[in-house]
């Protein structure tokens, strides 16, 4: 194995075991999941995949379920009545492949030898961070007057039904009694969505039909439909939820970068430099910044981590997303559905927005509402490490360099220190054992 | 106080009872809060676009239309709030914006009094006719909502402008119309508040809606007015999904307020003309 190959391994190791402490208590979904038995379905955070060109709008959600099939259930408010050919499944690679691709990543650079001409050498390390999905816990309910069955499909592995309803408490009887156990709490939000005129799309595994697909998991759910609505329902996922939760969302659109427009929309701290000691936890810092950024703007505001057109990208966090993963995924505009990677051109654009927002019921009480903006502008969450020369340096460039490193450690160690929270002193202990000496000789 | 400073006291003696100057020194206070700590989307290029193309085409109308004195604070506000509020992927938009507004004023006159307030008028038009522009009404956040609300309203009953009951008079209602949506719905009071703290609200209530050159003349007027634009716009936002949708409304809604004028007749208003607060002060 090259070295290049082991640390890019190493870090993809680092990454997967944030993944796993994340997936820690907690709740929701844009829609929510209930289970059939109290049980301990729990994650803490849920991601969607939001396709949008004028009206049309596709959403699909994937859900890192990790409890028994049968016990899955998902309700999600929809604008529309929503006919069979509109729902489909999505293989969960292909979101995860959009996750990696726009994941905040990690930069290496190496100082080349100060006494010789200077060529840059760059390398990428990011690896998917932490965005996994999604359930909640639900309490037992008890007629359903106003309810009404619109439709009900097969879909994969899923048995799938569009309700409309006339009032929540027929609602909450109607699901409760059909096995999705909904939160206390949550007739007064549905109640809500049903005088907006929305439908539920409620969704249940067919055991009998998974087995016959020989898959051992979920696949993510897509509903593709028109709406003048540009908006993603959270309200349901806070009712009944254990602390905040994390939700990232990858807008694909045809003009510009997508923002929320009822809560303020920031970019997440880049392009900084840090202790080299950073590659092998890059997953534990990303995750103490990100709470810190949280709490800096008082867990009110939903950040961009990525922003920027699907065509290209620099450096890569992974293989650039073929046509037919993005037409997967719901941006049906582009022109060709085949396996070439995509390549933006006119009349056929996309761009990419990856926004990643903590959210609970207090400081999120509304549903988010977002606006696709004409802003093509480029950014991505970059961290940077730089590798200092460590070969001989006999000329007086090569003197005036080494004097130079102590600062620039320093720098490095504040800067970590300022993004993370983190104790310098510890920052810097970490350092001198990794090579990275900020103490004056 | 303030005035007493040396460099203060050389202003003209009316300087202080015309509200335009302190909605000068809030907007511009507001903009450079932006630039240099929270970032809500003004840019430089574009604020510097906007600005100087409102008071060049002040210039250029004033000597066009042979107008006897160039004000410039009007076209100064009218560039501070396109700044704000308008986002355009193309610096030259800003510039665009700041022409229509301003030329708008002196091209759709009826009566004597101008019908559009310029800023609302060059969002509406860019809006409407290019696909690059946006407002982005959440950016704030809720700490420069307050110290922005909270100067905004005190430039109001510190100054008491004669017209600046509009204000209000929007602000009342908007809020009651999303109190009733929320009650209607069962939804918490958390959300009707949450609807409230946006910036772009302000900035249209106290800066375009209530313009007093563009407001209806008598106070009952005002509110049917002010009702009118916030249930028109209400009923855009949540019931045809426009966004953003008060500025239409009130685009749409003022070609009207010659209509309340003929049927409530009361004093026309005019900048250069003291108020009786300000001739006391």
């Amino acid at each position: 194995m090259t070295s290049q190959a082991s640390s890019r391994l190493q870090s993809t190791v680092a990454i997967a075991a944030v993944f796993v402490a994340l997936a820690a208590p907690a709740a929701a979904f844009c829609g929510f999941y209930v289970a059939k038995a109290d049980s301990k379905l729990f994650n803490k955070s849920s991601k969607v995949v939001l396709a949008r060109d004028g009206n049309t709008t596709a959403i699909t959600m994937a859900a890192d379920y990790q409890g028994e099939p049968k016990e899955f259930a998902v309700v999600i408010p929809v604008p529309t009545f929503i006919e069979r050919k509109q729902i489909g499944v999505v293989e969960m690679k292909t979101i995860d492949h959009l996750d990696a691709f726009t994941a905040p990543r990690l930069v290496e650079y190496r100082d080349e030898d100060p006494c010789a001409p200077r060529e840059m050498v760059m390398r990428r390390l990011g690896g998917p961070l932490p965005a996994s999905t999604a359930m909640l816990s639900a309490a037992p309910g008890g007629r359903y007057a106003g309810v009404t069955v619109e439709a009900s499909y097969d879909v994969g592995e899923y048995d799938v039904s569009i309700l409309s309803a006339q009032e929540s408490d027929g609602l909450v009887n109607f699901l409760n009694d059909n096995g999705y156990k909904i939160p206390a709490g949550a007739d007064a939000v549905l109640g809500s969505y049903i005088k907006q005129k929305m439908r539920f799309f409620i969704a249940k595994v067919n055991i009998e039909r998974m087995s016959k697909l020989a898959n051992n998991y979920l696949r993510p759910l897509q509903v593709r439909y028109e709406t003048p609505k540009f908006m993603l329902p959270i309200r349901l996922g806070t009712v009944n939820a254990n602390g905040p939760q994390d939700l990232i969302i990858l807008a694909l659109t045809r003009n510009g970068r997508v923002e929320t427009s009822n809560y303020r929309t920031v970019k997440i701290p880049s392009d900084t430099n840090v202790p080299l000691y950073v590659k092998n936890e890059f997953g534990n810092f990303y995750k103490a910044m990100f709470d810190r950024a949280v709490e800096r703007e008082d867990q009110r505001a939903v950040f961009v981590e990525y922003a920027w057109d699907m065509g290209w990208c620099d450096p890569c966090a992974s293989e650039p997303l073929s046509n037919k993963e993005l037409v997967e995924l719901g941006a049906r505009w582009i022109a060709s559905d085949d396996d070439k990677p995509y390549r933006s051109f006119q009349g056929a654009n996309a761009y990419v927005t990856r926004l990643h927002v903590r959210y609970d019921a207090k400081t999120f009480p509304e549903d988010l509402v977002l606006l696709e903006t004409r802003d093509r502008g480029n950014f991505q969450g970059r961290y940077v490490l730089r590798h200092p020369w460590t070969g001989r340096t006999a000329c007086e460039a090569g003197a005036q360099y080494r004097a130079s490193l102590r600062v620039r450690f320093e720098q490095e160690a504040r800067n970590l220190a300022n993004l993370t929270g983190w104790s310098l002193a510890d920052i810097q202990a970490r350092m001198e054992q990794t090579g990275q000496s900020t103490r004056l000789r | 106080m303030l005035r007493s400073l040396p460099v203060l006291r050389s202003l003209p003696p009316n300087f202080w009872s015309d509200a335009r100057h302190y909605q000068i020194f809030a907007l511009a206070t507001l903009l450079i809060f932006n630039m240099g700590w929270l970032d809500f989307g003004a840019r430089p290029l574009n604020s510097a676009l906007a600005i100087g193309a409102a008071l060049l085409t002040q210039v250029a109308c004033t000597r066009w239309f042979g107008l006897p004195q160039l004000d410039l604070r009007s076209p100064l506000i009218t560039g501070l709030s396109l700044s704000l509020l308008l986002r355009a992927d193309t610096a030259w938009l800003h510039a665009a914006a700041g022409v229509i507004g301003i030329a708008s004023k002196f091209i759709f006159r009826i009566d004597g009094k101008h019908i559009w307030n310029p800023a609302g008028f060059a969002i509406v038009v860019l809006l409407f006719t290019s696909n690059d522009v946006w407002i982005s009404p959440g950016q704030w956040g809720t700490a420069v909502w307050f110290a922005a609300l909270l100067g905004f309203f005190a430039i109001l009953v510190l100054h008491a402008a004669r017209r600046s009951d509009m204000a209000l008079f929007f602000l009342g209602c908007h809020a009651a119309l999303l109190l009733a949506r929320a009650a209607w719905l069962g939804d918490p009071l958390v959300i009707p508040l949450h609807q409230l703290q946006s910036g772009a609200i302000l900035i249209f209530a106290f800066f375009m809606i209530s313009d007093p050159r563009t407001s209806p003349d008598s106070r009952l007027g005002r509110f049917i007015f002010a009702l009118s634009v916030a249930a028109l716009g209400h009923y855009m936002a949540f019931f045809m999904q426009m966004r953003p949708a008060l500025y239409v409304a009130l685009i749409v809604l003022s070609p009207f307020i010659l209509l309340i004028d003929k049927i409530l007749p009361a004093e026309r208003f005019a900048w250069n003309r003291p108020t009786l607060q300000g001739a006391s002060r």
